[in-house]
């Protein structure tokens, strides 16, 4: 018997990937591997303009445990060498000068909690903390990225622990479908500091009056979070979140489980 | 997006030569619009100039003012100690724009360089003389609700977006810019942005290649009665329908001193310089800001679907008025109308 070559474990999705693409050989693959002739294959049944995508698409399937740099991509025009932190880890890498920093978190780092929302800087689910300010990374370009500190919801636990604006989200029922969640989480995390510096916003009651830690009414959270849309409406339970944590006494839960279903 | 080269400058006389040098470069600071704008292929550079690593980031005290840097951000200069002290009127206009993400990342100087958000100009398939010199004007007989009521021409009825931009009409700042050579000017805030006349693709007075470096606010006593009203679709996070940047000086009741600006009325911060002439030596009273704001008004020249905003800005500057005389706090005079149901 031949030797194969190692490769890591295929989840169910990428199975249904491959068996789409070569249902014949599925088996096959999923116990040998991928081997030259199954590249071999694809030339024959997929013209030669779609074939770069389908051998960059099983590339990525079977990178996950390569290093990171193996996924870059084939083409870059314009290419800038960037060197930034991200979630306290040093990353260099060639993006192209049109690459947002949401597309290389999530296409280039394998961080895709960060969510690509309406792309525009409309709806805040792209929102990451960037030396310590939230900002949209669907309009910050990668380029702009260079020595910068990134902090994304996956490097807000603390190992197995959650950061506490994040467990006062589960615990309040912050989301419906969620997919706003990871921007408003780290929304609400940098303005925690924003209060706590004493910033203003448009709806304080006296922008002259600046004063140290101030304590934000729900009108000043929803005003200030007003950046993050959240289509399933989630906001009074958001709200609630944010106010558990800013403030220093626990907020009341309005919803509980069902008898019998924990 | 089409690609393009870029770089992050070093120094200001870098940027400028590389800007200068090729008519398809741009400045970028905070990307907040221009990066938009070249999602929606509206805005094509070739080059980007990152400009936020210049030293033009601080607020500073002067003999005659304060001095705002260019790159430094709208959230920092809102929250400035001697913005919030001495013109809150900067403070409450910034904070009515967009939101805080986008504050922490917008720069002053491309607050005062962004292009406006008229849906013609951002859709690539639509005439536009701005977006595209020579195709006409979708606006003019099209949907045109958000437009200008000031100053339009038959080429362009688009509205100025900036919130920052009308509090700095009302403060009569003074912006410095640098060009090639190391040339330095100032101009006039009232000459910097202009109307759209017949070259509606220029939406200021700007050379090519010339970059905004600090903001000069004139000393002036109108920190107790300022008020910056923005009336909106929605609550927060919304461009103005109209906005009204107000500040007054009075001796007793009589007004010694009046700044009105109005945001979302023409291609440019509009001065309400009737209605301030208007106001000077008289009461301040409710009567009398209506009877100012109607003499402003009466000059309008409303489109098909925007002649609300004539009645709305007279009102607005009313409103306005009245906020800055009771000191400029939020909500001294929503009070009585708004639900306070926060805690």
């Amino acid at each position: 018997m031949e030797e194969q070559p190692k490769l890591p474990d295929l989840s169910e999705a990428e199975r249904n990937a491959l068996e789409e693409l070569m249902p014949d050989e599925m088996s096959e693959i999923i116990t040998s591997g991928i081997k030259r002739r199954h590249f071999l294959k694809l030339f024959a049944v997929t013209g030669t303009s779609v074939l770069a995508a389908h051998l960059l698409g099983i590339e990525q399937l079977m990178a996950r445990s390569m290093p990171i740099e193996q996924q870059a991509p084939m083409l870059i025009e314009n290419g800038i060498n960037l060197s930034f932190k991200v979630n306290g880890s040093t990353q260099r890498l060639t993006v192209d000068s049109r690459m947002t920093l949401l597309d290389t978190l999530r296409e280039r780092l394998n961080l895709t909690g960060s969510k690509k929302g309406c792309d525009h800087g409309q709806c805040g689910a792209c929102t990451v903390i960037v030396d310590d300010q939230r900002v949209l990374s669907c309009l910050t370009l990668a380029a702009t990225c260079e020595d910068k500190k990134v902090t994304t919801i996956e490097g807000l636990a603390t190992g197995n622990e959650l950061h506490p604006m994040q467990a006062s989200f589960i615990k309040h029922d912050g989301f419906q479908c969620g997919y706003c969640t990871p921007g408003q989480i780290c929304s609400a995390v940098a303005l925690m500091d924003e209060a706590n510096n004493g910033d203003a916003s448009y709806v304080t009651a006296n922008v002259r009056k600046k004063s140290k830690s101030i304590k934000l009414s729900d009108e000043e959270i929803r005003e200030r979070m007003s950046g993050n849309i959240c289509r399933c409406g989630a906001y009074p339970n958001i709200v609630d979140a944010i106010r558990e944590v800013h403030g220093d006494k626990a907020v009341a839960q309005v919803w509980q489980f069902a008898d019998g279903t924990i | 997006m089409r690609p393009f080269k870029y770089s992050n400058a070093s120094d200001a006389a870098t940027a400028i030569g590389i800007v200068s040098a090729n008519p398809t470069a741009k400045f970028l600071g905070g990307g907040t619009n221009l990066v938009d704008l070249m999602k929606e292929d509206v805005m094509r550079p070739t080059e980007l100039v990152g400009v936020t690593r210049l030293k033009y980031a601080k607020i500073e005290k002067k003999v005659d003012g304060v001095s705002i840097g260019a790159t430094a951000t709208n959230s920092f200069t809102a929250n400035h100690e001697l913005i919030r002290e001495k013109y809150p009127l900067l403070s409450m206009a910034i904070l009515a724009g967009a939101s805080a993400q986008i504050r922490n990342m917008a720069t002053n100087g491309g607050n005062l360089n962004q292009r406006t958000r008229c849906t013609y100009f951002y859709d690539v398939s639509m005439p536009c003389n701005k977006r595209e010199p020579g195709t006409g004007c979708g606006a003019l007989h099209g949907e045109n609700k958000n437009h200008a009521i000031f100053g339009w021409s038959e080429e362009c009825v688009a509205t100025y977006p900036s919130d920052m931009a009308v509090a700095l009409a009302a403060l009569d700042a003074v912006v410095h810019v640098e060009g090639t050579n190391n040339t330095k000017r100032s101009v006039q805030f009232a000459n910097f942005h202009r109307l759209p006349g017949d070259h509606p693709e220029n939406d200021n007075n700007l050379k090519h290649g010339e970059l905004v470096t600090s903001i000069h606010l004139p000393v002036n006593q109108f920190a107790d009665k300022s008020y910056y009203l923005k009336i909106r679709e929605r609550s927060s996070y919304a461009f103005a329908l109209i906005s009204v940047a107000a500040a007054l000086v009075t001796d007793g009741n009589t007004i010694k001193e009046v700044r009105i600006a109005l945001g979302g009325v023409a291609h440019k911060p509009w001065r309400a310089s009737i209605a301030e002439h208007w106001l000077i030596g008289k009461q301040a009273t409710e009567a009398n800001f209506k009877a100012a704001a109607a003499a402003e008004l009466k000059n309008a020249k409303p489109l098909q679907h925007n002649k609300y905003k004539v009645g709305l800005a007279a009102k607005a500057i009313t409103r306005a008025l009245e906020g800055a005389m009771q000191g400029g706090v939020y909500g001294a005079m929503e009070a009585d109308s708004t639900t306070t149901n926060n805690n």
